[in-house]
């Protein structure tokens, strides 16, 4: 199976079991469960189910394509199951049955694993996936999102597509990997790796990150106010979250700073999911 | 007739290191259970694999037994009235009231029977509030907000009493008589019953008892020479149901890499047990225990390996990459650590570290690299080998080997049963580290609460408290504080086995230097079982309370105005043994004291005469008291 076709084959099993299937979000984020398709729709009474490849940017993990295991931009496949059904660990297992593993020829063990991103307010309870003493999958449910408790409680379940992949293809860097007929992972996407790398480490201009960051949270300060505009207000609250990322990578961030960037990030994030939370009839005021 | 009882609670996987403690937490909290409700019967097993708690019991009854008490009523005196209204409230007639005498006169009574219910019904009553009781470090909820909280979502539930379902519910799950087997080698639903509830599990690929799957591992390996590893492999029968081990390999060259790196990725990333050759050295080889019965394929062997040879690269490529910018230049890049946010950087901590080092007499320049291994990439990756990475990284940068070896041991004793450090200069570097983070976490009163303590602050000072005595640190900085009080007497009564009244004893005649409290906590333990130890504990109990008493602490008084027999005695028994050991001092001592409390009046009508007194017993209580407050020691004759 190539790349492609296994994001077909989860794409395909994830719309039978009634998972809406949407293209990533168009904003750079740091994992798929910084998409407002997760981190907005697990907030509220309302079921949902979703599926999508997220391209998620972590500008201090690129090795400017040097290291066969780590990638400045890593494509990882999000669902989300709200409410988490009963089956959800066999309709994992299913999954990956889907995508060629045999099971019965394969060890698969669930291992502790929580999960927390502060900058988010946002917590879990669940595990790694480890299939043959490789991590593929993070399986998580939601406890609290956007500083609120949530309503119905959704499973989030995360394929490390790359890892995946390889391990099926068996091969030892994820740059031999076979994307379609013809052509490698490197073809595709090596470039991307040593250029993003050169920019994010060396030359993304920090004078110029730092105001966008001000421009960035200002905007999403006012929207914040404002009835029926947490969309865009969210993707406010990304661009802070990216350009802080990179100012990491740059190494412009001192320790007194970083706790403060942070806990800025964070008090848009729970603004946004305030207002989100009053946008559809949950809350009348926006505070967790 | 008495009957067999099993519940399984069956659950998504569960964390290998909280089984053990809830199994526990169930097996004691259901015990409570048969005997207060008296359903007969005791617990005879408990067992869990990572999806399922089980508990077995037997001789439970199929009926609470009747209950007949006596109640009493108003008193005969009252009259007719209130006995009516009494037999009324007791739901009969005055005229089946029978009388009742007791010491205060005759009551009216009427001998009340509760007929016991089935006990299927008050296990189905008790059962939901009770497995939802189970204590847990952290819980969940998965049917929504403000729902039941478990470790992990449970799925299903067996409650069997005898043939007979159980039956109650916990969020949405009624109980029966269906279980479930392993994911992959069971069926995922079967009956069963108490007598083949076992052998059904077992035949769906689950080994419900822990021991026998530690047995199957252990078998499995027996061939190997594995480096023995207790606590990997209680996790490692508790994250499967049916473990099969296999061995893997990877390739010689790495070997060249320190062992330290290559075990830290096996255990703590992997959770394979090492394995070493013929003469105790590590062997390219690991073993993965699987979760299922077999490889007939070698594809989790080879994927295991495939999965080890990427992370040795990272770690082969993290160590070539650290060694382009030695130790001492990472010293700058500290600043850009965090220690803590209000505590500033690990520059920060290092300069104060150092100097406290330099105070104490111990290796600086140890101590201004200890840290700098924080910006290193093996470290970043491998964060367990913080210390350890320093220490090999500084020797194979020609620091000397004290320095290194400093380093290599600073974060020990990382548990009580961890050793401290190997070398002075390791002891000082460990201390020093340890001290400054309490002291400055403290003054930002980033305290330890209850079973919170996220930096760390309890394990901290058992490592300084355990620094000084066994690594006999002399110069140590003077304790002082609750905190540290606690984890000294801690230390004393726990791992030392010290009696808690000897420890309080000999704190209360001060703790600030632990080498000199231990010493004197040895001696009083020596004397301790000697004949007149007890008895003169007793007297210097008295003795502190008479001055407690009598509100008195001075000790100056005249000679010339004790009174001769067994007042001069006594002080001729305490000058005579002035300056001797407390060993040979308690004998002579003995009779002279208990003497003089048999014959002489303190309170005496002569105020300088009672003044006198008073001063001599603290004189005496004082001489002591350097040593040990006696008054502290539990006597046989107060218990």
């Amino acid at each position: 199976m190539t790349f492609q076709e296994t994001v077909l084959a989860l794409k395909k099993y994830w719309s039978d079991r009634g998972c809406i299937i949407q293209e990533p979000y168009d904003v750079e984020v740091g994992a798929g469960t910084m998409a407002p398709e997760t981190f907005l729709r697990v907030l509220g009474p309302d079921p949902y189910r979703v599926a999508y490849v997220q391209p998620s940017r972590r500008p201090a993990d690129g090795r400017y394509g040097e290291n066969p295991n780590r990638l400045y931009k890593h494509q990882q496949l999000q669902v989300i199951l709200k409410p988490s059904p009963a089956d959800v660990i066999d309709l994992y297992l299913g999954s990956l049955q889907a995508i060629g593993i045999d099971l019965r020829k394969h060890d698969i063990k669930f291992e502790e694993d929580n999960w927390e991103a502060p900058t988010l307010g946002a917590w879990g309870i669940g595990w790694q996936v480890m299939l043959d003493g490789l991590e593929i999958s993070q399986f998580t449910y939601f406890q609290q999102c956007g500083g609120f408790d949530l309503d119905l409680i959704p499973a989030e379940l995360t394929y490390g597509l790359e890892r995946i992949v390889a391990f099926l293809q068996n091969v030892d860097s994820v740059y031999d990997i076979i994307w379609a007929p013809g052509f490698l992972y490197s073809d595709v996407r090596l470039k991307d790796e040593q250029q993003f790398s050169k920019y994010n480490f060396e030359l993304a201009d920090v004078g110029m990150l730092w105001q966008l960051f001000d421009l960035h949270e200002k905007e999403c300060q006012r929207l914040i106010k404002i009835t029926g505009v947490a969309l865009p207000a969210y993707d406010q609250v990304l661009k802070c979250s990216h350009i802080f990322n990179l100012l990491d990578s740059r190494g412009a961030i001192s320790v007194t700073e970083r706790v403060g960037v942070i806990g800025r990030v964070r008090r848009l994030a729970l603004g946004v999911a305030g207002a989100w939370m009053v946008e559809i009839g949950v809350k009348t005021e926006a505070v967790a | 007739m008495s009957l067999p009882f099993l519940l399984e609670i069956g659950t998504e996987e569960i964390p290998d290191w909280m089984i053990v403690p809830a199994l526990n937490n169930l097996q004691d909290m259901f015990q409570v259970l048969l005997d207060q409700q008296v359903l007969g019967g005791r617990v005879t097993a408990v067992d869990a694999t990572p999806r399922r708690l089980v508990l077995k019991a037997e001789g439970l009854l199929e009926r609470q037994a009747d209950v007949e008490e006596l109640v009493l009523g108003p008193a005969k005196s009252a009259g007719a009235g209130p006995a009516a209204g009494f037999a009324k409230k007791m739901g009969t007639t005055a005229d089946q009231l029978v009388t009742q005498s007791t010491a205060k006169g005759d009551y009216y009574a009427i001998t009340k029977r509760t007929q016991g219910i089935p006990v299927t019904e008050v296990l189905a009553r008790e059962l939901p509030n009770l497995i939802l009781k189970i204590q847990w470090p952290k819980t969940m909820v998965w049917n929504g907000k403000g729902t039941e909280r478990f470790i992990r979502p449970i799925r299903w539930l067996v409650a069997l009493l005898g043939d007979d379902v159980v039956p109650f519910e916990i969020g949405g799950v009624k109980s029966g008589n269906t279980t479930a087997g392993h994911r992959v080698l069971g069926k995922p639903s079967f009956p069963v019953s108490i007598h083949d509830f076992d052998q059904q599990l077992k035949a769906n690929g689950v080994i419900l008892s822990a021991a026998d799957r530690r047995e199957r591992i252990e078998s499995g390996i027996s061939a190997w020479r594995v480096k023995p590893d207790p606590d990997l492999l209680h996790t490692l029968i508790y994250i499967t149901e049916f473990p099969t081990p296999i061995l893997g390999s990877f390739d010689p060259s790495y070997l060249d890499l320190p062992q330290e790196v290559l075990v830290t990725v096996m255990r703590h990333h992997q959770k394979y047990l090492s394995v070493e050759d013929a003469d105790g050295k590590l062997a390219p080889h690991f073993i993965a225990v699987m979760n299922t019965n077999a490889d007939p394929d070698g594809l989790v062997r080879q994927g295991n390996e495939r999965v080890l040879r990427a992370r040795f690269n990272d770690a082969r490529f993290f160590w070539d990459q650290d060694q382009k910018k030695k130790l001492e230049d990472r010293v700058e890049d500290l600043k850009t650590v965090t220690f803590q946010a209000k505590l500033g950087s690990y520059y920060d901590k290092t300069q104060r570290v150092a100097a406290l080092v330099k105070q104490l007499g111990g290796n600086e320049r140890g101590a201004y690299l200890a840290k700098c291994d924080l910006t290193t990439d093996m470290v970043k990756e491998f964060t367990d080998l913080q210390g350890i990475v320093g220490g090999l990284y500084a020797r194979a940068q020609g620091e000397s080997e004290e320095v290194a070896q400093a380093i290599y041991d600073h974060y020990k004793p990382l548990s009580m049963e961890d050793e401290i450090p190997s070398t002075h200069a390791g002891r000082i570097l460990s201390l020093a580290d340890k001290w400054d983070t309490l002291v400055e976490c403290f003054k930002v009163g980033m305290t330890p609460t209850g079973s919170r303590d996220p930096f760390g602050l309890r394990r901290a000072a058992q490592g300084i408290v355990r620094i000084i005595v066994e690594g006999r640190v002399k110069n140590a900085p003077p304790l002082e504080g609750e905190f540290l009080r606690d984890r000294v007497e801690h230390y004393f009564r726990e791992v030392r086995g010290f009696a808690y009244d000897e420890i309080r004893a000999c704190m209360a005649a001060g703790w600030a230097d632990l080498l000199d409290l231990e010493a004197r906590l040895k001696r009083v333990q020596g004397v301790r079982t000697t004949p007149d130890f007890e008895p003169i504990a007793a007297s210097f109990k008295r003795i502190k309370n008479i001055l407690k008493q009598a509100q008195f602490s001075d000790s100056t008084f005249h000679a010339n105005l004790l009174e001769p027999g067994p007042e001069l005695d006594l002080y001729e028994a305490i000058s005579g043994t002035s300056g001797q050991p407390l060993e040979s001092r308690i004998g002579p001592l003995r009779p002279k004291v208990d003497l003089f409390f048999d014959k002489v009046l303190v309170n005496a009508p002569d105020p300088h005469i009672r003044r006198n007194r008073l001063a001599l017993l603290q004189n005496l209580l004082t001489e002591f008291s350097t040593i040990a407050d006696f008054s502290e020691i539990v006597t046989e004759r107060q218990s």
